[in-house]
């Protein structure tokens, strides 16, 4: 593996009509960290994530997978290149199984011409998710039963494993503590942790700067679609962020 | 909880009963099953002579075989989320496009009931491919667009036939209609094939996990990549199909194209699927619970005729019973989210 970030934006912009969402923004997210972006309401943050996971095309600018430019007209493309998204909804499918969901639009097909027909591979699919849960030690108390029965904290563990399982490069969480309870964003931390250990990038958008701070390697602001600083999460503290995201001196 | 369960919390909550047995317990095909056959048992004791015959189920099967048809395509919309009212016009609709080619066609040999029958299944699909475009791309919704297809497709039927029932039915369909292969009705074995290709479809092939996916959460579904309104186009093309091919069955059995005789269709139908479990709100449902969710109301309609009651109660039994199954399925629902 090289040197270059894993994913990379140089110049990225973004109209829409007469408004500027994004002037040029850089940002990079590294195997093995943490890099958390920032911003107040309306900085550009989901307008961002849209670009980087495909789900929208950006105007200018060039995104880069371990330093090679690439362009991404669809989340599909971003998902071939190893870029999963887990989003604030979760997108869950409640009345199907953990193993389901896992591999929504992913089935695994049996071998032989029962495969080519489009039969599932229901067992392989159990035991792979059963590996992923393991993997990020989550523990679901019945992995057959619909996902609606399970906790708001082990809906998103289902959601976050399908991403894991299938990102080879970066994952972006999209606001994942924002639902959940103290007990339960303790652990969500915990598995970004875990994920991170993975040797993939993790990529943090949050609003909860305690958060932020405990887990982020990189904190990466952006302010009226410019990325304004660029922060080590070990030093940085509340103030710099605050200051950071609002333009005041802190 | 959360992320992490510790073995001491499920040691509380003492040990979980054994999954499978639960799921059974609280499916509803298995209790609807169980309703039926409790039906069965008390009309085969009430008239042990007539009710247990091989005779009597023949017409059990044959007089539910065409709403069976059409309630195996009505499973897949319905647990996509959406229904379909426009059943029993297309069914109408494809019986007479049916007869009047073969009318146009003439003789009686096996080529003409092949005509026949392709004319039929695609009259139905494309009735069902015009339902899922407006439904997909042009966001009428389903009960409008059904609604409407409703009115036309057996408005248009009549303007073919000026009102007037076809009779001319060739003789090779009818012979289908009234032959059998070991005992069983050619209309019956048609039928049960398409509820078992539907169900072994439906539960372990792709084609049916994407459906169940789309009614449980459809833009979760589009964000995994799955084509949700082209499965939307492909599921409402299903049940127009198989609406055609049971106007073939019906064609079969009567000799002639019934056009009034198809009203209630659409809702004996969904009737039928909502006993069987399948939830309104699409992403829940089995073919099985389906299969006993036709065979309900066939098997009251056939025992209360045996029995010299009014045949009326099957309307109002059902009725009853349809209204207690969704309270039953609501029940479930609001304790599992509570919990």
């Amino acid at each position: 593996m090289s040197d270059a970030p894993l994913l990379e934006a140089r110049a990225v912009t973004k109209r829409f009509g007469h408004v500027e969402a994004l002037t040029g923004v850089d940002f990079e997210a590294r195997a093995g960290q943490v890099t958390a972006l920032i911003g107040d309401n309306g900085a550009g943050k989901s307008t961002f994530v849209k670009i980087m996971s495909g789900a929208m095309r950006a105007d200018g600018g060039e995104i880069r997978v371990e330093g090679t430019p690439v362009s991404f007209s669809s989340p599909h493309d971003a998902r071939a290149a190893g870029i999963e998204t887990v989003y604030q909804d979760l997108s869950v499918a409640p009345e199907l199984s953990p193993p389901a969901n896992v591999f929504m639009g992913r089935e695994l097909l049996l071998p032989g011409w029962l495969g080519r027909l489009g039969f599932l591979d229901k067992p392989a699919m159990r035991r792979q998710s059963e590996q992923a849960f393991g993997r990020l030690r989550v523990t679901l108390k019945d992995i057959d039963a619909p996902v609606a029965s399970l906790s708001g904290g082990q809906r998103q563990s289902v959601s976050i494993c399908r991403s894991v399982l299938f990102a080879r490069r970066v994952l972006f969480m999209d606001e994942p503590t924002a639902a959940l309870g103290v007990v339960q964003t303790r652990r969500t931390l915990d598995l970004i942790r875990r994920i991170r250990d993975l040797g993939l990038a993790v990529v943090l958008i949050s609003h909860n700067m305690r958060d932020v701070l405990e887990v982020a390697d990189l904190v990466e602001v952006l302010r009226l679609g410019r990325r304004v600083a660029r922060l080590r999460g070990p030093d940085a503290t509340l103030q710099d962020l605050v200051a950071a995201m609002t333009g005041g001196t802190g | 909880m959360s992320v992490a369960e510790s073995p001491a919390e499920i040691d509380a909550l003492g040990q979980p009963p054994p999954p499978l047995l639960r799921r059974l317990g609280s499916t509803p095909a298995i209790y609807m099953g169980l309703v039926l056959l409790v039906l069965v048992a008390f009309f085969a004791a009430m008239r042990p002579h007539t009710f247990p015959t091989p005779y009597n189920l023949h017409n059990i099967l044959l007089d539910a075989s065409t709403l069976l048809v059409v309630s195996v395509g009505m499973t897949y919309v319905m647990i996509s989320g959406g229904y379909d009212l426009s059943v029993g016009s297309v069914l109408v609709f494809a019986g007479v496009a049916s007869a009047q080619t073969m009318e146009a066609i003439g003789g009686n040999g096996l080529g003409v009931v092949v005509v026949g029958t392709v004319v039929a299944l695609a009259a139905g699909a494309l009735w069902g491919v015009f339902n899922g475009l407006c439904i997909a791309y042009l966001r009428v919704p389903p009960l409008i667009t059904t609604l409407g297809s409703m009115g036309a497709a057996l408005g248009i039927a009549e303007l073919m036939t000026n009102g007037n029932d076809v009779r001319s039915v060739p003789s090779g369909v009818i012979m289908v209609g009234s032959g059998s292969v070991l005992g069983v009705p050619w209309i019956v074995v048609v039928s049960l094939t398409v509820a078992i290709v539907g169900g072994v479809w439906l539960h372990m092939n792709r084609f049916g996990r994407h459906t169940y996916l789309i009614g449980s959460n459809a833009e979760a579904a589009r964000r995994a990549g799955i084509d949700v309104s082209r499965h939307i186009v492909t599921l409402y093309g299903l049940v127009g199909m198989l609406s055609g091919l049971a106007g073939m069955l019906s064609l079969a059995r009567f000799a002639t194209t019934t056009i009034e005789g198809h009203t209630m269709e659409p809702l004996q139908s969904i009737t039928a699927v909502v006993l069987g479990g399948t939830s309104l709100f699409g992403g829940l449902g089995s073919m099985a619970g389906t299969v006993v969710g036709v065979f309900l109301p066939a098997v009251l309609q056939n025992g209360f005729v045996i029995m010299d009651i009014e045949s009326f109660w099957r309307d109002v039994v059902i009725g009853f019973i349809v209204i207690a199954a969704v309270y039953l399925d609501q029940l479930v629902r609001r304790r599992r989210e509570r919990s």
